[in-house]
């Protein structure tokens, strides 16, 4: 109700904005900005939002779930205002992406039919993955713009249309749009998406939240529109979802199914009239916009009136309900002919205005006035069998013992029917109001902007209006010859909706298919991984950095060192070749002392001491284990090949880069230091022990708790008895 | 002696992976400690070799006299030593305690935590 307040200071052309900054260092301010688009929007959200609660509480009354469905719904109208009135586009996808989660909780109301819960995980996914671009395109234009406030980013016009990464932009966002507004090709969820209860249907996926992508559209309208991608991408899509859809409606004998896909035709309609900038596409969008939330919102819950009363929704079927639901029948005869397009109701100038648009349309006259004419009168049949047939037709037998809604369900259509009739008969209060403004906010200027008038004069438009009307009652008479060919005819043709759940079973199967290859379960696999990438990163490097120019340095060898040398080989040699534990063992014990050798000759006493010393333990270890493990046997040869190349190209790489390091300079400093500052700073001669117990106390610290760490470790593994902890 | 050093560490290396590649969970410890052994060997052969002149200050003076071997390599592969040492003794209970549960060394048969394919 706040945002009538803001209704006369719009009306002036006066933008009310408001900003709250809550991750400043990226940028991102919770501001709100309340213009004639957005007010437009938030308007259609709370009104029709009321009606649909008034509405619910009676069509669910008694169910046990029924305070759930009040908050899911709340929750989304809130999510949905912010979005509308959002300046700042991060805060505007946050809400986006609330309007997605929302919408699949209400989808997936009726939590324990398979159907619910594919329909929303399918409008989820389809919507979340166009969410995903859409953020994508976001940051984008907030990298290009240098801000991601939409007020700002209007300011400067040609800053995203002129940017080398317009394109890429345009796409991303362009995919938001389209999955959220169900343009075809990913129009295939709106439909299922009628699985929800039907005030859910009437309101996000006819009224508002599929709106969202053409208010998205609407909005970056003054920043990305009028180039020709732009102008044929929008036409295109457009068209092609406006025909299919309106040919698909007819095809369904379920009137809600036949109004969900209207739906489409109608958010077709709208993109194709945003691909425009002329004055009559836009005043056409918004009127159109404004006037199928009242008629279609309006006929949906009449059909919820039907299915709840009577409790079919086919066509089929429902006959004659004008005596026992007197009230129902005037608000879908109202609504009815709203859609239909017949003066004086609002949908006629919406009609009129988008013929009028599509004439002077810049990519291709005809190709716009065509398929507009298709649809508007397909549309005009459907009218006629949503809003006329079930209540007047003599086409069938008439149903008995029907009684009229009660009053809560009532309201909302009557409202919203008598409100396109209102303002069919007086536009210029909608136009002062809310029409103008918002063609403002989309083309930044009134001066375009087109009179809502019933009698236009006698000109293109009316002849095509006159057509509209014979078309459409044509197909009202033949419907049921034209249904029977559709039906035949489409199940023929590839159907988006299977094609999904098909494209579900590929991602799923190469998810499988990548963990099998990746997650083998071998260890030996997980190591050859590891080494084969450490080996590449040291290769790599050594390439990149060119550091194998340096000649080598042959330093002169006494005998003590081959003889050193050649102990170390033997040792290593033994500890592959052998297939006995007690040899191999050894071999390790050679090799080790081997080293405390080279330690000894290299004046490093210290460590010579410490090397025998663990070499020793570790073989007394060893030894003990191998007590309780059985004998090695021999190693398949099998595939070894592969783990030998590796182990050589491994050794040769590490032996290259220390032959490169020793050849180079060193840095002595720190050793220099510690030498001039052993005595007397620490008192110590052995410089080795002062830094391990005096300089670098801490590591020393630390890897005594290793040790500690480890030898606790080792005692729980031994007290544990086998057989408990595994699975 | 650095060049044949670093040559004498690449094989330990190359011995190292290629029985850390062996079905073998023994095989693999055997090359668990030549790899430590090789790193070491390579801390100590990048402070640069001297013969015959430990770091140690003499009695009386307050610096060594004249160049003596590097001091801060060998006080790294000091520590080095001794955590490749908790780190093999951990591993070896853990070849030994896997080997009382699961009955097999063979690390190609050990699939508790990944079993084979079930679909």
């Amino acid at each position: 109700m706040l945002l009538l307040q803001a209704l006369p200071a719009i009306g002036n052309g006066e933008v009310i904005r408001y900003v709250m900054p809550w991750v400043p260092s990226l940028g991102v301010n919770v501001s709100f900005v309340i213009d004639g688009l957005g007010l437009t929007f938030g308007l259609l959200i709370t009104g029709i939002g009321t009606l649909v609660m008034l509405y619910s509480a009676k069509y669910l009354a008694g169910h046990p779930q029924q305070a759930r469905f009040s908050l899911f719904l709340t929750s989304f109208m809130l999510a949905m205002l912010g979005l509308v009135l959002a300046d700042n586009l991060l805060a505007l996808f946050v809400f986006w992406e609330l309007t997605t989660i929302t919408s699949y909780l209400l989808i997936g109301f009726n939590h324990d039919s398979a159907k619910s819960r594919r329909s929303a995980l399918q409008a989820l996914l389809v919507t979340g993955a166009g969410a995903l671009a859409l953020l994508a395109g976001i940051i984008l234009i907030g990298t290009v713009a240098g801000t991601f406030e939409l007020s700002e980013i209007r300011a400067m016009p040609g800053v995203l249309t002129e940017s080398a990464l317009y394109l890429p932009i345009l796409i991303l966002v362009l995919l938001g749009a389209f999955t959220k507004s169900a343009q075809f090709p990913f129009h295939f969820w709106l439909p299922n998406a009628m699985a929800a209860p039907t005030p859910v249907s009437a309101y996000l996926h006819s009224a508002t939240m599929v709106k969202a992508g053409i208010y998205l559209l609407a909005r970056t309208h003054p920043s990305l529109a009028g180039t020709d991608v732009w102008l044929w991408t929008l036409t295109i899509a457009g068209a092609v979802t406006m025909v299919f859809a309106s040919v698909m409606a007819l095809r369904q004998t379920d009137l809600k199914q036949a109004l969900a896909y209207t739906t489409l035709m109608a958010l077709g309609a709208l993109t194709l009239l945003l691909a425009n900038s002329s004055g009559y596409a836009i005043t056409a969008a918004v009127v159109f916009l404004v006037m199928h939330s009242f008629y279609k919102a309006a006929l949906f819950l009449v059909v919820g009136i039907l299915d709840h009363q009577t409790g079919t929704r086919e066509t089929t079927k429902l006959f004659g309900l004008g005596r026992a639901m007197p009230i129902t029948a005037f608000a879908a005869a109202l609504a009815g002919l709203s859609m239909a397009g017949l003066p004086p109701f609002l949908g006629f100038m919406a009609k009129e205005l988008s013929y009028a648009g599509g004439v002077e349309a810049v990519s291709s006259p005809w190709l716009v006035a065509v398929a507009f004419l298709i649809a508007n009168a397909l549309m005009f049949a459907i009218a006629a069998i949503v809003g006329y047939r079930p209540f007047f037709s003599k086409a069938g037998k008439p149903m008995k013992g029907i009684s009229e809604a009660k009053w809560p369900m009532l309201a909302g259509p009557l409202v919203l029917a008598l409100l396109g009739a209102f303002f069919g008969i007086f536009p210029m209060w909608l136009q002062g109001s809310l029409i103008h403004p918002t063609v403002d906010s989309i083309l930044g200027s009134t001066a375009d902007a087109k009179t809502l008038q019933l009698w236009a004069g006698f000109n293109l438009p009316l002849v095509l209006s006159l057509a509209t009307f014979a078309l459409g009652f044509v197909i009202y008479l033949f419907t049921a010859p034209l249904r029977a060919t559709l039906v035949s005819l489409i199940d023929r043709s590839p159907n988006f909706d299977r094609g999904w759940d098909k494209f579900l079973a590929g991602v799923l199967a190469s998810a499988k298919w990548q963990t099998r290859v990746i997650q083998t379960g071998q260890l030996r696999f997980y190591i050859m991984v590891t080494f084969i990438t450490a080996l590449a990163a040291m290769a790599v490097t050594m390439v990149v950095k060119q550091a194998l120019v340096l000649p080598i340095i042959w330093t002169p060898v006494t005998l003590t060192d081959l003889l050193v040398f050649g102990l170390v080989i033997v040792g290593t040699g033994l500890a592959i070749l052998t297939q006995s534990r007690i040899t191999a063992i050894a071999g390790l014990g050679v090799v080790g002392i081997g080293i405390a050798m080279i330690f000894i000759l290299y004046s490093a006493p210290d460590v010579a001491i410490t090397q025998l010393l663990v070499e020793t333990l570790i073989v007394v270890l060893f030894a003990a284990a191998a007590l309780r493990l059985p004998a090695l046997g021999a190693e398949p040869l099998r595939g070894r090949w592969l783990d030998a190349a590796v182990a050589v190209a491994m050794g040769a790489t590490v032996t290259l880069i220390l032959l490169m390091a020793t050849t180079g300079p060193i840095d002595r400093s720190l050793s220099d230091f510690f030498e001039a500052a052993s005595y007397p700073e620490a008192f110590g001669q052995n410089i080795v022990n002062v830094i391990l117990v005096d300089f670098r106390a801490l590591d020393t610290f630390g890897e005594i708790a290793v040790v500690l760490v480890a030898a606790i470790g080792i005692f729980a593994l031994l007290r544990s008895k086998p057989g408990k902890d595994e699975a | 002696m650095e060049p044949l050093l670093s040559i004498l560490i690449g094989v330990l290396v190359a011995a190292s992976v290629y029985l850390m590649l062996a079905r073998n969970l023994m095989r693999f410890l055997f090359g668990l400690i030549l790899l430590s052994n090789a790193a070491n060997l390579a801390i100590f052969v990048s402070g640069r070799m001297t013969a015959g002149a430990p770091p140690l200050v003499p009695d009386g003076l307050d610096e060594p006299v004249g160049v003596v071997a590097n001091a801060l390599p060998q006080a790294l592969v000091l520590t080095a030593i001794v955590i490749g040492f908790g780190l093999f003794a951990f591993a070896l209970i853990l070849a030994v305690r896997a080997y009382r549960s699961l009955g097999t060394l063979n690390t190609d048969e050990m699939r508790v935590a990944e079993p084979k394919e079930q679909g």
